[in-house]
């Protein structure tokens, strides 16, 4: 069942990125930001975790969890440091993505030569 | 001046008539199916790591993310990744492997110019304010909901 609610929900995210650029007429580095924040604004409400344990990848592949991440760490260790967390604590659960995205691109690069 | 404004929304609405239109219903369903697909192979990494490596349903994405950017490299150092994006659209660009194919694709295109000037400087080119709005947008949004936590006494 889970996967069908991952298909539904993250295809969903991905019909409202389309609309923004077909419609708003977004490049997609825009797009892209407006859905982090985005997540980051549900994270903040504490909307974006019942999002994950219902629709699972659904929720945590598109990058408006990246958004969603930034705040959780954030708050989290700003509960137990106060308001110096809110900074120490940003990277504590999103590393992987970034560390992931920079060590393949360094691979990519050295495997890889540019094409055309 | 007033003349040349005119001019202007003239040109304006006859390039507007003659850009091609967006099939934004067709586009619309290949964002769907390709993202939902996407997050489908996603939920099936995540489950491989909660069964094998005791990850929670919360913390299963952390490592998910890594092996799909991990794929994302190999799809696009192989030239894969540009032919579906071509056909999906946003339903490549927003899940993260669209994070990883703009960090990845940057490096590799720009390693002819070295690995510092070229790769390292232009690897942030497209992420870059992804990142930039996503930090900054969570740590207002942070800030703020501690000081109201603060205020509120809880």
């Amino acid at each position: 069942m889970v996967f069908l609610w991952s298909f539904l929900i993250g295809g969903l995210i991905c019909v409202i990125g389309q609309l923004m650029f077909d419609v708003l007429k977004l490049t997609p580095g825009q797009t892209l930001s407006t859905l982090v924040v985005i997540g980051a604004i549900l994270g903040g409400f504490g909307l974006y975790e019942p999002l994950i344990d219902f629709a699972g990848a659904g929720a945590t592949v598109p990058i408006t969890s990246f958004g969603n991440s930034l705040v959780t760490g954030a708050l989290e260790e700003a509960k137990q440091h106060g308001i110096i967390g809110v900074v120490t604590g940003m990277f504590e659960v999103t590393s992987s993505g970034i560390s992931a995205a920079i060590i393949f691109g360094m691979i990519g690069a050295l495997l890889f030569k540019p094409k055309g | 001046m007033a003349n040349q404004t005119s001019q202007a929304k003239k040109y304006k609405d006859y390039e507007a008539s003659k850009l091609p239109k967006r099939p934004i219903l067709i586009n619309c369903l290949k964002a769907f199916f390709i993202g939902g697909l996407i997050c489908v192979i996603g939920q099936f990494i995540s489950l491989f790591y909660m069964y094998f490596f005791n990850f929670t349903e919360q913390t299963a994405g952390n490592p998910t993310v890594a092996t799909l950017i991990f794929i994302t490299m190999l799809l696009t150092g192989f030239g894969i990744y540009n032919k579906i994006a071509q056909f999906a659209g946003a339903g490549t660009a927003v899940p993260v492997t669209g994070f990883g194919n703009a960090v990845i694709s940057a490096a590799i295109e720009h390693r002819t110019e070295g690995f510092v000037q070229g790769v390292g400087g232009n690897m942030f080119k497209l992420a870059g304010s992804v990142i930039l709005f996503g930090t900054f947008s969570a740590f207002v949004i942070a800030l703020i909901k501690t000081i109201f936590s603060y205020w509120s006494g809880t």
